[in-house]
């Protein structure tokens, strides 16, 4: 397949307007040397084989059409209306490019003031940036930003929160004058006398996931309060989904918010591209990482979006920047947008009581199973461990025959925890998905 | 005219979810008072309907490569086969989770190990990982593993050598990984200034970024004697891929000199741009670098693909799971369609378009790097600037005529910079197009200046007052009665 368009024909006459004899002439300053190579690339198919092929490729993965997924730990099987995929796989969102061009990209521009303004009410923070690549990016730029801003070097992260967000952030300070420290956890929650001692006049910032990683809730007030005393900046990294009811991270403290966009009308896609948020208090506007939409004047009057405070980005402060990014991931934010905007301020409250409630059911029936036991006993949102004592062997056949993706294994990540499991429960789990979760945990 | 979402008042009760089927109080009770929210949280509350015309007339307000013309240098505004969005939007691809077990994802497996091995053979590295997100990401990962690199050879370098066509990325993600930036002069026929250069390459310079073509469209004609000068100083030379579209079965910058090189999904392999991303940002390193790409790595036993964890030298993580799988599947369906043939016909057709349109445009506009290029060109607006009207006049005149902008004001080194990459999907039709409607314009700046300064007329607003906009910010919507936004 080749998406060319201009002719035979077309092509003579170009090249006799440029002045060549052939198209050979045009990459002359290339050394011949390094013209010559062998590469192990595929001929070429029509878009009938390719999409033959893939689907095949496809029938590889067990997908949730199929098997009931009760995986989370970020990334969730939330329904997604149609009108989303509809509305944000239009041409001209697709197709548009970063909206620079003011006059030329007014409904991008736009949707990322609704976007934003959507999610400060969300979060109740005052400010928030036109999107990260995802939540573990956006906690490690909420990092710098706490590093900077304090000119302290410590960053303090406890063990409850998602240990691929851990590894991220760390990575994100390798190279700098900075470190991390993890805060041991107590009951699946924050051990607050440890963050106690850890704390100090070094302390640039404290994070803390609300759900955390195991879905339980975090004493958010006593740790703000506590970092606070510190001189500390709190970083909060919290479910979109569950602030339909939980209390938001702009009431208990947090001077940055941050969290994973993808519950928000984005498919899981095997990881991604999903979005991250990235909000702050008023203090630290001018710091955000990214691109921020603004509302305007035209030179009649007319309201007007334009891309704003841009003297703190790349492509103008170069290594000066508040950070590098550029490309973001828009299109994914949009869909954040327009799913919101289909939940309105009742919808969100349902949905986070739909995800409550059959979180908590299927707890519930679980635990009736001999063998099934408690992780904690800490509040959870839609998402929790329990210690599952079955030859791991012997589950992961029984789930599959099932139709059951999950739960997952905590011993990938916490060695410490051999046999327990973390179960996600949205609104898209239905008693017959339990039921079948129910019987593989039995006859394992 | 569309208000607001915020600004419209229809009832709205999510009727797309099922009823809770028991009073709200009874589920709250299965929670302790003092986690919940007491207010809000206060969305807007619209009718399905009203959403779907809303975010209609939002997107009738934007330009777009299914519409309009983009000779967006550096940007490669190509146009993406509809098919890609089709094949990552299959169920089997979509619907699957990052933490399922590995015998229940083969097929995005597959896909994952075979684009690693394509991306290596197109640009002539040994390995590559998947894992970041856009270019700025994977310079990120990329100057983290050289980093690594010389912490392996016991050695502390403190410098990034950057040329001053560069990207405004690269000294930003140099200045991240905590390394200073030197800039690199270019010379008089717009290539990297060699002398400047080797007088700058000594012991703390850690690497070199380039983009090669340059971003004035030029190929770095030294840069085999280039690499050797950087690896002689104990530096290594990393390739920014913004430019790659116009080598693409030309030439490889692994057989360069390279070390590292990353790549953008969105630019080059027919990822929609989407308003801004998603993209993806691959990055290649030669096989001395191979043990500091991220975790995990994905490796072939028998006929499975698995993920390997255990990886001591590893730089760690760059974001969650693996990558934009739903961006990178496109580009993998992009080049199994295309071909090797087809891909290198795309870079020639894209050398082709650029190099006709400088010819064409070269008596109306100064064009300061004369002679060839590869796949785009700057030329300048600084005989119009002495008339009064300036490059930025231009492009939003072009709008006007339902023509995208072209890059302006960049590369820096060129005045009132005017930077055209028409990429290879466009028609010699459409690159005539254009040439009339500059002409057009350049005819107006001598005989009626006051319509291109207004410009642009025919867009859902004119000219935006930006410098308001900044001082007096305005970042997202009160309810009437609460604060302004003011700082």
């Amino acid at each position: 397949m080749q998406y060319l368009s201009n002719a035979e024909s077309d092509k003579a006459e170009m090249l006799k307007a440029i002045g060549v004899s052939s198209f050979d002439r045009l990459t002359a300053s290339v050394p011949p040397g390094l013209k010559r190579f062998d590469w192990k690339i595929p001929q070429g198919i029509s878009e009938l084989e390719l999409m033959r092929q893939m689907v095949e490729l496809g029938r590889q993965n067990r997908h949730f059409h199929h098997f009931a997924s009760y995986l989370g730990a970020g990334n969730y099987d939330h329904f997604i209306p149609g009108v989303v995929g509809q509305l944000a796989g239009r041409g001209e969102f697709l197709t548009a490019y970063t909206p620079y061009q003011g006059e030329a990209s007014q409904g991008t521009l736009q949707s990322i003031y609704e976007y934003q303004s959507l999610v400060c009410e969300l979060t109740a923070m005052d400010y928030s940036n036109a999107s990260m690549y995802d939540g573990a990016s956006s906690l490690a730029e909420a990092a710098l930003l706490a590093l900077r801003s304090s000119g302290r070097k410590k960053i303090l992260l406890p063990a409850t929160l998602h240990p691929e967000y851990r590894r991220v952030v760390q990575t994100y300070l390798s190279c700098l004058d900075a470190e991390t420290v993890t805060v041991p956890m107590k009951e699946g929650v924050i051990d607050e006398a440890a963050l106690g001692r850890l704390l100090d006049a070094g302390t640039a910032a404290v994070v803390v996931q609300h759900p955390n990683f195991f879905g339980l809730f975090e004493e958010t007030r006593r740790v703000s309060s506590m970092a606070r005393e510190a001189g500390a900046l709190v970083i909060a990294c919290v479910n979109p989904i569950s602030l339909g009811i939980l209390e938001p991270p702009g009431e208990y403290g947090a001077d940055i918010a941050v969290g994973e966009g993808q519950p928000l009308g984005n498919p899981a896609s095997f990881g991604g591209p999903h979005f991250g948020f990235f909000t702050v208090k008023a203090e630290f506007l001018r710091r955000i990482p990214g691109r921020i939409a603004g509302m305007a004047l035209d030179k009649v009057g007319r309201r007007s979006f334009v891309l704003t405070l841009q003297a703190r980005e790349q492509h103008i402060r170069r290594e000066k920047a508040t950070s590098n990014i550029c490309t973001n991931h828009s299109l994914c934010a949009l869909k954040g947008a327009i799913y919101l905007s289909l939940l309105g301020k009742k919808g969100i409250r349902k949905l986070a009581l739909l995800n409550l409630k059959n979180a908590h059911d299927t707890h519930e029936r679980l635990l009736q199973i001999p063998g099934v036991r408690e992780f904690s006993k800490k509040p959870f949102f839609n998402e929790f461990a329990l210690k599952v004592d079955r030859d791991p062997a012997t589950l992961r056949k029984k789930l599959r025959e099932n139709r059951i993706l999950g739960p997952l294994a905590l011993k990938e990540f916490y060695p410490e925890f051999p046999s327990a499991y973390l179960f996600a429960v949205t609104e898209n789990r239905t008693p017959e998905d339990l039921a079948r979760l129910a019987g593989a945990l039995e006859s394992s | 005219m569309s208000g607001l979402l915020f600004e419209r008042h229809s009832l709205n009760e999510a009727s797309w979810l099922p009823d809770l089927g028991e009073p709200e109080e009874k589920t709250l009770a299965l929670l302790p008072k003092d986690v919940l929210r007491q207010k809000g949280p206060e969305l807007p509350s619209l009718s399905e309907l009203d959403v779907v015309r809303h975010f209609t007339r939002l997107s009738q307000k934007n330009f777009c490569v299914d519409v309009n013309f983009y000779p967006l240098g550096s940007c490669t505004m190509k146009y993406n086969p509809k098919a890609l969005d089709a094949i990552a939007a299959i169920d089997s691809f979509s619907l699957i989770h990052p933490y399922q077990e590995e015998e229940d994802a083969q097929g995005a497996l597959k896909v994952l190990y075979e684009m690693q091995s394509f991306l290596s053979e197109i640009t002539g590295m040994d390995d590559f990982t998947l894992e970041p997100a856009a270019g700025a990401h994977g310079e990120l990962c990329g100057l983290l593993m050289i980093g690594a690199y010389h912490r392996s050879k016991k050695q502390k370098r403190t410098k990034v050598l950057i040329p001053d066509s560069a990207h405004g990325t690269n000294p930003a993600s140099a200045a991240l990984c905590g390394y200073e930036v030197a800039q690199i002069r270019t010379d008089a026929k717009g290539h990297v200034d060699v002398a400047d250069l080797k007088s700058k390459l000594d012991g703390s310079v850690a690497c070199l970024m380039m983009t090669n073509p340059n971003t004035l469209g030029l190929f770095e004609e030294e840069i085999l004697g280039i690499a050797r000068s950087a690896h002689e100083a104990g530096a290594l030379v990393y390739y920014d891929g913004a430019n790659m579209n116009a080598l693409l079965g030309i030439c490889r910058p692994g057989d360069m000199g390279f070390d590292v090189v990353h790549l953008n999904l969105h630019k080059t392999f027919a990822v929609p741009h989407g308003s801004g991303g998603p993209g993806s940002g691959p990055v290649g390193v030669k096989k001395e670098l191979v043990p500091f790409l991220p975790s995990p790595r994905l490796v072939k036993k028998g006929d499975g693909y698995r993920w390997e964890k255990n990886l001591p030298c590893s730089i760690g993580k760059l974001r969650a799971y693996y990558g934009n799988f739903g961006a990178i599947i496109r580009s993998y369906g992009y080049i199994k369609a295309l071909g090797g043939e087809g891909l290198r016909a795309a870079a020639e057709h894209a050398i082709l378009n650029a190099n006709y349109l400088k010819a064409r445009l070269k008596d109306s506009f100064e064009v300061p790097y004369d002679g060839l290029c590869m796949h785009e060109f700057v030329m300048s607006a600084a005989r119009q600037k002495k008339k009064g009207v300036r490059a930025i006049d231009i492009a939003k005149r072009l709008l006007d005529f339902g023509i995208h902008a072209p890059t302006v004001y960049f590369p820096l080194i060129v005045e009132e910079a005017m930077m055209i990459e028409p990429t290879e999907t466009e028609s010699k039709e459409t690159l005539d197009e254009f040439v009339r409607a500059l002409e057009a314009i350049d005819r107006e700046i001598e005989e009626d200046p006051e319509k291109v300064l207004g410009a642009p007329h025919t867009t859902p607003v004119s000219r935006i007052d930006e410098v308001t906009a900044a001082r007096q910010p305005n970042l997202r919507y009160r309810p009437e009665g609460k604060a302004g936004a003011g700082l």
